[in-house]
């Protein structure tokens, strides 16, 4: 792979790692939102509707 | 006492991972919150839909995760002294203390919020509350400035299990606070004993813990004291439908066997002054006369998990609390 910037293979894997866990961290928390967003809405829905 | 220094820290030359950051949230600490908090929030018996119980747990980790980022930032000179914590993320030049910063503030925010939007804002105030105590009150003043730092610093590690039970229930009642006070009065003969074996680290950074202000004997009998007050106050639940038979047999089993180490610690000569021959020693190795320290520290981990433990069985179990008022609970209190 490239190395555009020349900051070395550990530098860019070091990068690549914390670019992943930025990214599952807003994944995790758009799903998040969503999951409570369904469970309050159906908390005010009466049984039956 | 210590000046607070972070500037002077070398930059990094090491790419920082995301398992640093991981490291920045202090995960073991972050695992005993989850834990309490768990346990007041099944001991507050309101029904609760799981998924946001579990938005409440997760908003409580997050949020010690974020306090701990505040703490290794503003802490990263006097971790940098010690060989306990000089390997963390910013003393070690991993991860900028700007970062941590960031992280923690971010962190705190989003766990409060989130809290009061998806559980309730009784949780989120004393969550808050929590982070700010920890972050602030206690990193920030009381650690540099007195011997009394864990003592009064310990309010935020005991608050947990409130924010759990106000989690579930959007009360905060006494049998809340109880839980509340038993950690408070376990933290110091926990913490001291750690500090015994550990005091010269900590009189190298400056930091007053007690062994260093007042001397280690002072120290082995205020465990004592404290463990004397602490043992009576881990029966109480029993009497306020709180804990059941088996939450009583281990408190009290439990309890007996604290005093006895205290004791021990007591009447040892741990925390003295080192022999000059032992000097190059390891950090955790265990000097003469300190293993009464060791022990002490080991069985106050053991006591406290057992008997949150026991609590969070006998709710899943349904066992019926001791009601040995003829049902008739003190205070008022509510099984």
């Amino acid at each position: 792979m490239s190395d555009p910037w020349n900051e070395g293979e550990g530098a860019a894997k070091a990068r690549r790692g914390r670019s992943l866990a930025i990214a599952l961290g807003l994944i995790a928390f758009v799903v998040l939102v969503f999951v409570i967003t369904i469970v309050k809405l159906s908390a005010h829905v009466p049984v039956g509707v | 006492m210590t000046d607070h220094v972070v500037h002077d820290l070398p930059a990094s030359r090491v790419p920082a991972r995301w398992q640093d950051y991981v490291q920045l949230l202090k995960p073991r600490v972050m695992s005993l919150v989850i834990f309490t908090a768990f346990t007041g929030l099944l001991c507050a018996r309101t029904p609760m839909n799981p998924v946001l119980a579990a938005v409440a747990i997760l908003c409580i980790a997050v949020g010690a995760g974020g306090s701990a980022a505040l703490n290794m930032w503003y802490d990263a000179d006097i971790d940098a002294r010690m060989r306990r914590t000089r390997g963390r993320p910013v003393p070690a030049g991993r991860v900028q203390g700007a970062d941590a910063l960031a992280l923690g503030i971010t962190l705190s925010l989003f766990s409060v919020g989130l809290m009061g939007v998806a559980v309730n804002w009784l949780a989120a105030g004393l969550l808050g509350f929590t982070i700010l105590f920890y972050a602030v009150v206690y990193t920030m003043w009381l650690k540099r400035s007195t011997a009394q730092n864990i003592v009064i610093g310990g309010l935020a590690g005991a608050l947990p299990p409130a924010v759990g039970w106000a989690a579930a229930s959007a009360t905060a009642p006494l049998n809340a606070w109880l839980l509340v006070a038993i950690i408070f009065m376990w933290t110091p003969p926990h913490f001291w004993a750690l500090s015994l074996y550990t005091s010269e680290d900590y009189a190298k950074a400056g930091v007053p813990m007690m062994p260093v202000v007042k001397g280690a004997a002072s120290t082995r009998r205020q465990i004592l004291i404290y463990s004397l007050l602490l043992i009576p106050l881990c029966l109480v639940p029993a009497f306020t439908g709180l804990g059941g038979p088996l939450y009583l047999t281990v408190a009290a089993a439990g309890g007996l066997v604290f005093l006895i180490l205290a004791a021990r610690l007591a009447a040892s000569r741990a925390g003295d002054a080192a022999d000059p021959r032992e000097r190059d020693e390891a950090l955790y190795d265990v000097r003469t006369g300190a293993k009464a320290a060791r022990n002490m520290f080991a069985f106050s981990i053991l006591y406290l998990f057992v008997m949150f433990a026991a609590l969070l069985a006998e709710r899943m179990l349904n066992l019926a609390p001791l009601h040995l008022l003829q049902g008739q609970l003190p205070l008022g209190l509510v099984p």
